[in-house]
């Protein structure tokens, strides 16, 4: 079955059908990462999003029933150049087709992806529509550019936990008995691999909703708090910003993308949208005080302005190679650090997990 | 950290001769490294002993040292040279292996030579099998159950206790050499007695057999901050238990979850920082099981490989300019990425198409071995191919093997087609050249990629890509039954899935031709992309393409004027480096003349696909389509096809026929000189002397013909490469036997049949005209007589024994048939002399491996000469002239492989068998054919038992060789009937007897290492397959072999020069200013 892709900005990709019938729309984002379309797909953060997947052949491995990121399938849309029927993996427990078609995921192959990418690349991240029908494309278009944007929009209530739960989850391994720290992580959107992360490193993990009051989470009596990544737009998530200003100092806190984006605002610090924004598994990331290199995983299209944090009492910790934007700060005195990219990783190179091991530090020295 | 201050002068170390395991890919990290060094100021003294490479040439170092590669003769260089730093990171294993010599022998710190790009005991650790175990369980990775032996009793104990199968494999070596798979006990000591002996410490690994597990090599650098990236990962198509040199290869991996990805990259960061490599490159190979994603660590190598070539070519990523500029002291992100310019190096390379390798054999030339795969690398050179998906960068490699494949399909390969399906799943268990055609037909045949996986332990993924491969041949092929065309959207579908024109013409019964017409009609054209580091994240500035069938094509055609060189494709033996040397000539001198150069090839391996050498590189198959598609796309004001060899010499009549503009000497020109009726014309009518000739389109004519112009003569298929399938044949009886065994003669495919010039002087000679004047560039003489192909022969320049009558004789002959065949570029003729006429043997205009040598020999960059004549300049604007004299002597030595093939005949032949050359530079010819032998691994002992045999004729010549041996203190050994010869005169030897003679015999005498040096002549046809024990146990004893008496003269010669004076060594830019 054919399918097309629309751009606001009117460009149109025809292609053929993957996934579910129908019409699905968002912002239009390319991935760079070669592996990992099963944890990207399942990635809250990409709520809202149609993703185009630059690497050409996607589905050789499957789905299996461990590399998710939270309970289905949060991204908009599905844009890639060939998808392989052909599945060959041991874990693999379906096809990427029946997974999206069994969450109602509209997506679309044998486009040229590239072409896309390159478009994006040049003109910058759009809304964009990916259909079945055969309506006439002015309708189409004029639907896309008269619907919701991303922009101005807090979609984190959309992908948050309704009430508090406790990780792990049942059926999640919990051979890990040595927990030392309560952590509360803040879910905006979370994935499961900072969960599984937090309790590799023996934490007991609580996770609460984006709009928990700070008493609540208090009232736990966390040894730390964990911003988490989710989608979208931070500057309308205020009511996350008022929370985090008032745990400041209270408890150590680590904020992760768009809980990144959250501390730097409650710093004072003011975001600005990219204009395709960072999505793969290979954007090198300095640390600036020991020099060192990571090859991160990325996944923004919103970033801290540097500058708007020049007179604050925070100190940038690490910047981007590619483009010399913002990746991590932490606050001078008090313990709060954040990055803008994702140490759980999941997909993507795991040289940020250490990361972790500085939020456990904090979390140890805040206590003595 | 910046560039290092307190280091001004780096020796570079390259890979020497090539050889199979070690090909042109090091000259191509070679030159980049040397290219990198010399960037950033530093005085680069480079020692290689291939005169074929393009690091080689004076421009690319300082000091350029065209020597043997051995630790004595780089010892003597340090002490001349007082390098400051060793970088042996880019010459393979050679190189690395030369290093660690230096450094146990206490030189390098003698020298204040400090290792740079891996120390020792990084090189150690990575190379000494059990070190490198024990490292992996230190850091808890998983390595295959096994250990490191010395001797058969241990290896015994280690094979009782892990139990079959087993790996075996020699630490220290190259390419698998030595290397086995076994089953039993008998195959175990035999394998284990070889590895021991392949091994230069005598040492070998072990190893449970992971025989089947999926297989995957990591391309990584890492910096002295500990910053590590990953730059390519590649998953083998053929499981592990055959060479990754061996197996076809894509990138980047198919089928590992991010997961396993991640894991594998773990694992790969902790090697690197355990094993120490702080500045450069390395590949680590990994073993995982399918049932159930178990990873084991098979090896690492500390430096640039084969496989970093194909990742830099496949990612764009130019892993050995990087590795030498961490070698200077950078890190990575001080290091800019060339492609975006604005992002720095220290990223790993995101790619949005997929790679195909496929290598290429020549078992052809050594018949009667096994064509079997195993872990030891027998292949001689390999195509990549560039795809959206892996169905159509396979279906583009395959026909890039340049072997009569256009795709995934056994058209015409009987042997397959006219398999059983018993036989087929029989044979498919054991990798060979073929396999992909026999898995074509095991699909045809309606097996199924299940039972096939189970067999071949390929993975399902691959094979059922494979399966929609050959239902969308069937699809092809009904729906031109039913309506004698092809719809558009079918054409299209096939051109997505890679299916060529020639693929669907075979398909449908019409012309390539036709279905090239009904593609254009359609507006099916090949889009073209940009290999670029990164996916599109970034804007590019690099001109890197490849074609494919998508929307958009982003090869947008200069309006400068531009001409497009052809490559030579994948190497194999007769089409080597040599030809890649003279493209890359030709692409300096298009630019140098302010033409846009540009580049089309399907070599990984070279230099010419570099991505900064040409000005546009084009990555693909050289088939009459693909590179008519680039043309049609780049309208380039010429063509030029006489660089690439054979390769584009094949498309030249076609491309001529569709109007493309060739540029040099005419495809007519090139037809008519390898046409032998249309070429004896030539020569007869200017009454120039040539052997009598004849073509035989069948046995009858044959016969006839050998009877018409009589015996002996030389018989070969028309149209070959490096003499395939060349003999020399004495009698009707054996010419009778060579037209039905060897060849199949045709109309299509005459048998040419030359009167053989026994005993001839043979001469090479490669000369420049520009249709006006005819300059000669090299006058090459064979060592051997004739009978030896050129490819394989010694040669020595200038020539020693040429009067200058003949040489005036030479100088004419090369200008009457430069102007009768309008030559516009080079042209190469060879010559032999026989009771003083000068003969013309053949003729071909067009580069010749000998340019390479000729340039370095003379110091004169021929091919760039050849490339402005090309493009209409004169030799007179040019001011060439050439040196008449040189006040030196370079030899060509030719290396050959058969240490890989057991029942390889090991005697010279007119059929080229060699894989590369060494060249050995000096005062005299003595020590200049001495440093050749040298070159080429030969080590000629200063003391020893030397064994001598030679058949009745070449006696008398003998004689004096040995008694020039005795009386340089070597004891002589012999068979009865020359060491009765030798005692007859004098000299003491001892007779020791032949095979079959009774025991102890020679091959006795070599395996108890009684022997040093044999030197031993064919007893003639009959009698060769007698000889062949002889042959292969000093291979595996590593004797040197001498099977020309020639040879063994100049020997002679090398050890009386040796003797009289210690050898110098110079720098070819010394050498130049001699004259």
């Amino acid at each position: 079955m054919k399918a097309s892709l629309i751009l606001s900005g009117g460009a149109l990709y025809e292609g053929r059908s993957l996934g579910a019938e129908g019409t699905t729309t968002g912002e239009v984002v390319f991935n760079t990462a070669m592996t990992g379309y099963q944890e990207i797909l399942t990635d809250p953060s990409y709520h809202f999003q149609l993703i185009a997947m630059t690497y050409p052949q996607i589905g050789n491995y499957g789905v299996n029933r461990k590399d998710f990121e939270s309970k289905r399938i949060y991204a908009g849309g599905f844009i890639i150049r060939e998808y392989s029927p052909i599945v060959s993996h041991w874990q693999a427990d379906q096809s990427l087709d029946a997974y999206l078609k069994y969450y109602g995921i509209v997506g679309i192959s044998d486009i040229d992806t590239r072409a896309l990418t390159r478009h994006l690349r040049d003109h910058g991240a759009q809304m964009g529509m990916i259909t079945t029908t055969n309506e006439p494309f002015d309708t189409l278009l004029e639907r896309l550019r008269s619907g919701e944007k991303l922009v101005g929009r807090d979609i984190v209530k959309d992908v948050t936990t309704d009430r508090y739960y406790d990780w792990p989850l049942s059926g999640e391994s919990d051979g890990n008995g040595k927990s030392s720290f309560r952590v509360a992580v803040y879910d905006y959107g979370v994935k499961f691999s900072i969960l599984r992360t937090l309790h590799d490193y023996g934490c007991r993990i609580r996770v609460f909703p984006g709009h928990a009051p700070p008493e609540e989470v208090l009232e736990w009596n966390p040894d730390g708090i964990i911003l988490s990544n989710g989608p979208g737009d931070p500057e309308p998530v205020e009511y996350a910003v008022k929370s985090v200003r008032n745990l400041l100092g209270k408890k150590p806190i680590f904020g992760i993308c768009l809980g990144h984006q959250i501390l730097g605002l409650a710093l004072g610090g003011q975001t600005t949208k990219l204009k395709f924004g960072h999505h793969g598994a290979n954007h090198p990331v300095k640390h600036r005080r020991t020099g060192a290199v990571e090859i991160t995983s990325q996944n923004h299209g919103f970033i801290i302005d540097i500058d708007s944090l020049a007179k604050s009492e925070v100190e940038i910790t690490h910047i981007n190679l590619n483009d010399g934007t913002l990746e991590g700060i932490r606050h001078k005195s008090l313990r709060a650090f954040s990055v803008q990219y994702h140490p759980e990783a999941s997909p993507g190179p795991h040289d940020s997990r250490y990361l972790f091991e500085q939020f456990i530090e904090d979390m140890k020295q805040f206590d003595a | 950290m910046p560039k290092r201050k307190d280091i001004k002068r780096i020796l570079v170390i390259g890979s020497g001769p090539i050889v199979i395991g070690q090909a042109c890919e090091f000259d191509y990290s070679g030159s980049q490294a040397c290219k990198a060094l010399r960037e950033e100021g530093f005085i680069v003294i480079l020692i290689n002993s291939n005169p074929a490479t393009i690091m080689t040439d004076p421009e690319f170092s300082d000091r350029t040292y065209i020597e043997p590669l051995r630790a004595d003769v780089i010892a003597k260089i340090i002490e001349d040279e007082r390098p400051d730093a060793l970088l042996p990171t880019l010459g393979g294993q050679t190189s690395l292996n030369l290093a660690v010599e230096l450094a146990e022998s206490g030189i390098l710190e003698e020298y204040g030579v400090e290792l740079i790009g891996a120390k020792l005991e990084t090189i150690r650790l990575a190379e000494n099998r059990n070190l490198f175990r024990d490292a992996m369980w230190e850091i808890g990775l998983k390595v295959p159950a096994g250990g490191c032996v010395n001797s058969l009793e241990a290896a015994e104990a280690l094979r009782d206790e892990i139990g079959f199968p087993l790996i075996i494999r020699p630490s220290f070596t190259l390419g698998g050499i030595g290397g086995s798979v076994v089953f039993n006990r008998e195959e175990f000591s035999r394998a284990t007695q070889w590895g021991l002996s392949a091994s230069p410490v005598t040492e070998i690994l072990i190893e449970e057999s992971v025989l089947g597990w999926k297989e995957y090599e990591l391309e990584v650098m890492r910096d002295a901050a500990d910053n590590f990236v990953v730059v390519c990962s590649i998953e083998n198509f053929d499981p592990m238990g055959i060479h990754t040199g061996d197996s076809i290869t894509v990138a980047p991996s198919q089928t590992l979850t991010d997961v396993e990805f991640q894991a594998m990259r773990d694992a790969a960061k902790k090697i690197m920082a355990k094993v120490g490599v702080e500045t450069g490159g390395a590949n680590i190979q990994f073993a995982l099981n399918p049932e159930n994603g178990k990873m084991v660590v098979i090896e690492m190598n500390p430096r640039v490989s084969r496989s970093s070539a194909l990742a830099s070519k496949a990612t764009g990523f130019p892993i050995a300019k990087i590795a030498a500029k961490l070698a200077a002291g950078y890190y990575l992100h001080e290091i800019p990425n060339d492609i975006t310019r604005k992002t720095p190096a220290c990223f790993e390379p995101a790619i949005d198409y997929v790679v195909v390798k496929i290598p290429r054999w020549d078992f052809e030339k050594f018949p009667g071995n096994d064509v079997r795969l195993s872990s030891q690398m027998k292949s001689v050179g390999e195509a990549m191919g560039i795809g959206r998906t892996f169905k159509e960068a396979l279906n583009k490699t395959l026909r890039s093997l340049e072997n009569g494949w256009s795709g995934f399909h056994a058209n015409g390969n009987d042997s397959v087609s006219q398999m059983s399906d018993e036989v087929l799943l029989d044979d498919l268990r054991w990798g060979t050249p073929d396999r992909i055609l026999k898995i074509w037909q095991a699909l045809t045949s309606g097996i199924s990629p299940e039972e096939i996986s189970k067999i071949t332990r390929i993975d399902v993924w691959f094979l059922k890509n494979l399966q929609q491969l050959v239902e969308f041949e069937t699809h092809i092929a009904e729906e031109f039954k039913q309506r004698r065309t092809l719809t558009p959207e079918t054409l299209r579908s096939a051109k997505r899935l890679g299916f060529s024109d020639k693929h669907i013409a075979w398909l449908t019964g019409k012309l390539e031709n036709e279905i090239r017409s009904l593609r254009k009609e359609n507006g099916i054209l090949p889009s073209f992309k940009i290999v670029d580091t990164c996916a599109a994240e970034f804007e590019s500035f690099t001109t890197y393409y490849y074609s494919t069938y998508d929307q958009e094509n982003e090869s947008i055609p200069s309006n400068r004027k531009k001409v497009i060189i052809l490559g030579g494709g994948p190497n194999r033996i007769g089409q080597g480096i040599e030809f890649d040397y003279c493209c890359v000539h030709g692409i300096l001198a298009l630019k140098d003349l302010g033409i846009e150069a540009i580049m089309i090839n399907c070599n990984p391996e070279t230099v010419s696909t570099d991505y900064d050498v040409a000005d546009k590189l084009y990555f693909e198959p050289l088939t009459y389509e693909d590179v008519l598609d680039v043309i049609e796309l780049e309208k380039p004001d010429g063509v030029i096809i006489q660089f690439g060899g054979q390769t584009p010499l094949r498309l030249a009549l076609d491309l001529e026929r569709a109007g493309v503009p060739i540029w040099g000497t005419s495809p007519d020109s090139i037809d008519l000189a390898e046409d032998r009726d249309r070429f004896g014309a030539l020569l007869d009518s200017l009454d120039i002397p040539h052997p009598q000739y004849g073509t035989a389109t069948s046995i009858e004519d044959a016969l006839e013909i050998g009877q018409r112009i009589g015996f002996p003569l030389v018989v070969r298929p028309s149209y070959v490469l490096g003499g395939r399938a060349m003999e020399i044949v004495y009698d009707l009886k054996s010419l009778e036997h060579y037209m039905q065994h060897a060849v199949s003669a045709s109309e299509e495919h005459p048998v040419l049949l030359d009167r053989f010039l026994e005993d001839a002087f043979e001469f090479d000679v490669d000369a420049i005209s520009d249709a006006e004047r005819t300059e000669i560039c090299g006058v090459m003489q064979h060592i051997e007589e004739a009978g030896v192909h050129s490819g394989d022969s010694m040669a020595v320049l200038p020539p020693f024994l040429l009067s200058l009558d003949q040489y005036e004789d030479i100088k004419e002959y090369t200008r009457l048939l430069a102007e009768a065949l309008n030559v516009k570029g080079l042209i190469n003729i060879q010559f032999a002399i026989m009771y003083d006429t000068l003969n013309v043997i053949e003729v071909n205009p067009r580069a010749s491996r000998t340019v390479p040598f000729v340039s370095k020999a003379t110091g004169t960059p021929i091919a760039k000469i050849a490339a402005e004549v090309m493009c209409g300049k004169r030799l007179d604007q040019i001011g060439y002239t050439f040196k008449d004299q040189l006040p030196y002597v370079a030899v060509k030595e030719s290396v050959f492989p058969f240490d890989r093939f057991e029942k390889a005949d090991i005697y010279l032949r007119p059929e080229m068998r060699s894989t590369g050359e060494v060249m050995g530079i000096a005062t005299t010819f003595g020590e200049a054919v001495f440093k050749a032998f040298q070159a080429t691994g030969i080590t000629i002992p200063k003391s020893g038992t030397i064994f001598v045999s030679v058949n009745d004729n070449d006696k008398a010549r003998m004689f004096p060789i040995a008694e020039s041996l005795y009386k340089l203190g070597y004891k002589l050994v012999a068979t009865r009937g020359t060491a009765d010869y030798i005692a007859g005169r004098g000299i003491p030897v001892e007779t020791v007897l032949k095979v079959s003679e009774g025991r102890p015999d020679v091959v006795d005498y070599i395996k108890n290492d009684n022997i040093d040096l044999i030197i031993k002549t064919p007893l003639g046809q009959r009698s060769r397959k007698d000889e062949s024990p002889i042959g292969w146990t000093a291979i595996k004893h590593r004797v040197p072999f001498i099977t020309t008496l020639s040879a063994a003269e100049a020997i002679v010669r090398g050890l009386k020069a040796q003797r009289n004076k210690p050898f110098e060594y110079q720098c070819l830019q010394e050498y130049y200013k001699s004259h």
